[in-house]
C-alpha cells in the first residue's frame, strides 16, 4: 500500500458522525444564560439514546451545549476537563470565564479542521462573571460568534426566528424558560431526531444548575387537522361523502332486509 | 479502490462586503455586519473590520474562521515588529506582510476577501487590495465580498479614477472631501444591500485621518 498518500480506506480521520445529538439552544436573560437541549442520541435514522446529558458544566462560570457527534463532544469534555484542571492548579484565585473557554474551544475547533479531522460539533457556550454574561457559537470547522440567542443545526431555521420577534433585554427567568419550550416543543414537531425529553440549564453570577429531566405537552387537536375539506366550496368531498352517504345507507338497508329475510349464514 | 469524496468542506462562505475608499489626506473602510452560512442569518451584529496598526486597518469578508486566524496571526507579527523595531508598522509594510502571509497558506488558501486601507508615510490615504492568495495592488478605491460585483461599478462611475497604465503614473486617490466619500460609502452599502442577500443589517464605517481615528454606523435592511 502506497504509504506516501494513504488511501481513504484506512483513514483514521472522521469521515462522517454516528451517534448524533439535535438542537441546542441558548438565550441571555435579565440574570444569565438559558440554555434547553433534548436528551436524545440518534444513530442515523434510529433514535438510538434518550438520556444523552448535551448540557455540561464547565468550570465554575461556564455552561456547554452541544450537537454533532456524542462521541467528539465527549472527546471535548476531556480536553475542557484539563484546561479547568491546570486553571484551578494555578491556585491563585482567578478562573477561566466563559470568553476564554469559548476562545479556546475556537482554536481547538479550528486546528482539527485545518488537520482535516474535525471534531463533529456545534457547540454552544454560554456564562457569566463579574456581571458580565456571555453567549457564543462556536461550528465544526471554526465559525465563531456571540449574539444574545444562538441556536444549532435545527434550531438555527426553526428557533432563531422565534427568537428574533420575541427575545427581549430584560426576560425574566420564567419568561425565558416559556420561550426556550416554545422554541424546543416548535422543533419536537419539526425536527424528526427531536425527543420530548428536554433539560433547561440556567447559569447566573451565583451559580449554575441543570434541570431534571422532563417533557413537553404537545397539542395535536388543532380543528383543522380534524375533518380538513369538510364543507369547503365546490369540494369533490363533499360530493362524494354526500353521493357515499345515500348510497351506503340503501345498501346497508338493502343488506340487512335480504339477511332478515332469508337469514344469516 | 475509486477514491471516496469528502462529506464536508473545510470551507465555507460566511458572506459580507467591504469597501475603502482613499482620500487626500483620509482613509475610509467600511464593511456591513452580517454573518451569514447558507440561507441562513447567524449574527446581525459581527465586525469583519480589524485594527492591524494606528494607521492600518483591514476589513475582510470570505469565511469568518479564517479571517479571525489571518487578523490574528497579523495582529501577532505586528506586536513583534513593534518590539524589534519600537515604532508602529507602516501602511505599505503591513500591505506585503499581508500578502505574505496570505500566500504562505498558497496550497491550503486562507478563504478571506481583503482590503486594506490606512494613511501611508506621508499621510495620504492608502488602499490595497487582494485575493485569496495574496496577489495586491495599492489603489484609490476597492470593494471585496459577496456585494463587491454591485458597488465596484458604481464606484468606478463615481469616482472616476485615472487608468493605471498611464505613464507617468496618476494617483488614483480621490479628490472627494472626506464628507462626501462617507456618504458615497452608505450609498454604496444602501444599494448592495437591496440585491444582494448576504449584505446588509448594518454597515460599520471606519475614517482615519491626520486628527485620528472616527467610527460611524448605519442601519441596513434587514431582509
Amino acid at each position: 500500500m502506497d504509504t506516501l498518500l494513504s488511501s481513504e480506506g484506512d483513514s483514521q480521520r472522521t469521515q462522517y458522525p454516528y451517534v448524533t445529538g439535535t438542537s441546542v439552544i441558548g438565550i441571555k436573560y435579565k440574570d444569565g444564560i438559558l440554555m434547553a437541549a433534548d436528551m436524545g442520541g440518534s444513530y442515523g435514522s434510529t433514535i438510538r439514546y434518550k438520556s444523552v446529558e448535551r448540557l455540561k458544566q464547565v468550570g465554575k462560570h461556564s455552561l456547554i451545549g452541544a450537537s454533532g457527534e456524542i462521541s467528539d463532544f465527549q472527546e471535548i469534555l476531556k480536553y475542557l476537563d484539563e484546561l479547568i484542571l491546570h486553571d484551578n492548579m494555578w491556585d491563585d484565585g482567578n478562573s477561566l470565564g466563559p470568553k476564554e473557554v469559548h476562545n479556546y474551544l475556537t482554536r481547538v475547533m479550528y486546528n482539527r479542521r485545518n488537520k482535516f479531522d474535525p471534531l463533529w460539533n456545534s457547540l454552544i457556550i454560554g456564562g457569566v462573571k463579574n456581571g458580565h454574561k456571555y453567549l457564543g457559537s462556536v461550528s465544526m470547522i471554526g465559525v465563531h460568534f456571540e449574539d444574545d440567542h444562538v441556536a444549532t443545526g435545527f434550531g438555527n431555521h426553526l428557533a432563531r426566528p422565534i427568537l428574533r420577534e420575541e427575545w427581549r433585554e430584560d426576560l425574566t427567568f420564567e419568561e425565558g424558560v416559556k420561550l426556550l419550550e416554545k422554541c424546543m416543543r416548535n422543533l419536537l414537531y419539526r425536527d424528526r431526531s427531536a425527543v420530548n425529553k428536554l433539560q433547561i440549564a440556567k447559569i447566573t453570577e451565583e451559580g449554575l444548575t441543570v434541570s431534571q429531566p422532563y417533557s413537553l405537552k404537545t397539542f395535536w387537536n388543532f380543528a383543522a387537522f380534524q375533518n380538513p375539506t369538510v364543507g369547503a366550496e365546490g369540494s369533490w368531498i363533499l360530493c362524494l361523502m354526500m353521493f357515499c352517504c345515500t348510497k351506503t345507507c340503501a345498501f346497508v338497508d338493502a343488506s340487512f332486509s335480504f339477511i332478515a329475510r332469508h337469514g344469516s349464514a | 479502490m475509486p477514491k471516496e469524496h469528502a462529506n464536508w468542506s473545510p470551507y465555507d462562505n460566511n458572506g459580507g462586503t467591504c469597501v475603502a475608499i482613499a482620500g487626500a489626506d483620509y482613509c475610509v473602510i467600511a464593511a456591513d455586519t452580517r454573518m451569514s452560512t447558507g440561507y441562513s442569518i447567524l449574527t446581525r451584529d459581527y465586525s469583519k473590520i480589524c485594527k492591524l496598526a494606528d494607521k492600518s486597518f483591514m476589513a475582510s469578508s470570505g469565511f469568518q474562521a479564517d479571517v479571525k486566524a489571518l487578523q490574528k496571526v497579523l495582529s501577532s507579527r505586528h506586536l513583534i515588529y513593534q518590539h524589534q523595531h519600537n515604532k508602529q508598522m507602516s501602511c505599505p509594510a503591513m500591505a506585503q506582510l499581508l500578502s505574505n502571509t496570505l500566500y504562505y497558506k498558497r496550497f491550503f488558501p486562507y478563504y478571506a476577501f481583503n482590503v486594506l486601507g490606512g494613511l501611508d508615510s506621508e499621510g495620504k490615504g492608502c488602499v490595497f487590495t487582494y485575493d485569496a492568495v495574496g496577489s495586491y495592488e495599492r489603489v484609490g478605491y476597492s470593494a471585496q465580498g459577496s456585494g463587491a460585483t454591485l458597488i465596484t461599478p458604481f464606484l468606478d462611475n463615481q469616482l472616476k479614477s485615472p487608468s493605471p497604465l498611464l505613464l507617468p503614473a496618476k494617483d488614483a486617490v480621490t479628490p472627494l472631501s472626506e464628507a462626501e466619500a462617507v456618504d458615497l460609502v452608505k450609498t454604496c452599502f444602501s444599494s448592495a444591500t437591496e440585491r444582494d442577500i448576504y449584505t446588509g443589517d448594518s454597515v460599520e464605517i471606519i475614517i482615519l485621518n491626520a486628527s485620528g481615528v472616527r467610527h460611524e454606523s448605519e442601519q441596513l435592511r434587514k431582509d
